[in-house]
């Protein structure tokens, strides 16, 4: 029991430390936003017709047992 | 029908949460207009699909969602056990996304109905642009509330409570290259089975062998996938795309599913070429043929919860016909996009064949996938 609450109080202190981390690093970004010409190429964006590509995972899903980790997770040129 | 709405609800309300390409900015104000028709297997689905997307100010985005799908289905399920039938059901979404910094917070709400089934959908999701905009991290929790009933028995009704926990991340490689990862976990409670499906089982009384009796699902189920996307753009401005997908439940289905896609834009045309693998193991308590009347707690003969493997082959055209603006448009396409499907199952059987119980052929499904859609953004 002692331990199991050592457990999560390190795992806490973890995700603090990781969390606090993500705000305080200044990571130089290694691709500028002058270098993202490419991305920005809508033949780039990982989802280029929202309404046809939820469409077609609906039908897939529905024919076949598995579902979801298909979807984009959002986000991520910075291209504007 | 009943789990295809289950899933659209969540891929709507996934949609209509403004999964953009690009951080730190509000989806683009855009509008479609999709024609969507699915022909196989004796199953006909077709549909529009309307998804309007409009920003108000500089710090919100408002979209709305009207999707029908008008089913008349003969499937291999209703020809051995019932009548073919049709339906219609009809979906309403409404989403919104608030920008504000480098942080986007999204809610959508998603309501569908048909004669016997009912489902609402609630969901939540926030990301936030990390490192100069090469990573975001989306985070997404929805919750959906069902209600199932059955058209020839009013005193029929039964609840399912669905819940889904999303991560994602998307993050910029390289200036040539993009990916992302997306975690999914999912969770049922309440009635899972199709209240009309059965199972059969061996019965040596009847001239055909076997008999028929509701099916029986555990009432609960926790689903995981784990998928990554990866997109790289070619010297020559085109893209390629790979994805795959691992997926495991707690009924014991295991899957992998891989894809790769090619687009390639020529003047005011993009053609898009994709080619889809999946393989997938078998429901603990799926059987096409129990050896006696009730011979397990839980019982279930959906094909989808079969051994099965299957491909697919898409091609489509979108043309651009309006590309420098035009009144209050900015642009204008049109898309044509045919996808083949073939399914081959393991285990589930052609039972309409008429061959001696337990020697029917596998099932095999040949299905086409049609939809045709206008695009504006202004």
């Amino acid at each position: 029991m002692k331990k199991q609450r050592q457990s999560r109080i390190i795992a806490a202190l973890a995700t603090l430390l990781v969390l606090s981390g993500c705000s305080s690093i200044n990571i130089e970004p290694w691709v500028k936003p002058y270098e993202r010409d490419r991305l920005a190429d809508p033949i780039m964006f990982l989802d280029m017709d929202p309404v046809s590509s939820a469409y077609i995972y609906h039908v897939y899903e529905a024919r076949e047992g598995a579902r979801g980790g298909e979807g984009t997770a959002g986000g991520g040129c910075g291209c504007n | 029908m009943k789990h295809m709405v289950r899933i659209v609800s969540f891929a709507l309300a996934a949609l209509l949460t403004g999964q953009s390409a690009f951080s730190s900015v509000l989806p683009e104000d855009r509008a479609d207009f999709l024609y969507h028709r699915y022909e196989g297997g004796g199953v006909t689905i077709d549909g529009p699909s309307i998804l309007v997307r409009k920003s108000v100010g500089k710090s919100l985005s408002l979209s709305g969602n009207y999707y029908v799908d008008m089913v008349s289905s003969a499937s291999i399920d209703v020809i051995t056990t019932a009548s073919p039938y049709t339906e219609e059901r009809t979906q309403y979404s409404v989403g919104a996304d608030y920008l504000r910094g480098n942080t986007t917070l999204s809610a959508s709400f998603t309501n569908s109905e048909e004669s016997d089934f009912d489902a609402s959908t609630y969901r939540l999701s926030v990301s936030q642009d990390m490192f100069g905009s090469l990573s975001t991290l989306t985070m997404s929790y929805s919750f959906g509330d069902d209600t199932v009933r059955r058209t020839d028995d009013p005193t029929f009704f039964r609840d399912n409570i669905r819940q889904h926990y999303g991560i994602g991340l998307t993050q910029i490689i390289s200036r040539n290259m993009i990916a992302a990862l997306n975690v999914e976990v999912i969770t049922d409670e309440g009635f899972l089975n199709n209240p009309y499906r059965s199972i059969r089982f061996l019965d040596l009384s009847r001239t055909v062998g076997y008999s028929f009796e509701p099916e029986l699902y555990p009432r609960s189920r926790t689903t995981n996938a784990v998928g990554i996307k990866t997109k790289y753009y070619l010297p020559y401005r085109a893209a390629i795309e790979a994805q795959y997908r691992y997926f495991v439940d707690t009924w014991n289905i295991e899957s992998h599913t891989g894809s790769l896609s090619y687009i390639h834009p020529w003047r005011d045309f993009t053609f898009t070429g994709k080619f889809r693998y999946h393989d997938q193991t078998g429901a603990h308590f799926f059987r096409d043929l129990f050896s006696r009347s009730e011979a397990t707690n839980f019982r279930g003969r959906d094909k989808e919860l079969s051994p099965l493997r299957s491909k697919s082959l898409k091609f489509s055209a979108a043309y651009e016909f309006i590309s420098n603006g035009t009144g209050f448009l900015d642009k204008g396409s049109v898309t044509l996009s045919l996808d083949h499907l073939i399914v081959d199952y393991k285990e589930f059987r052609d039972i309409s064949t008429g061959a001696p119980v337990g020697t029917e052929p596998f099932y095999h499904l040949d299905a086409n996938v049609y939809q045709i859609f206008f695009s504006f953004w202004y």
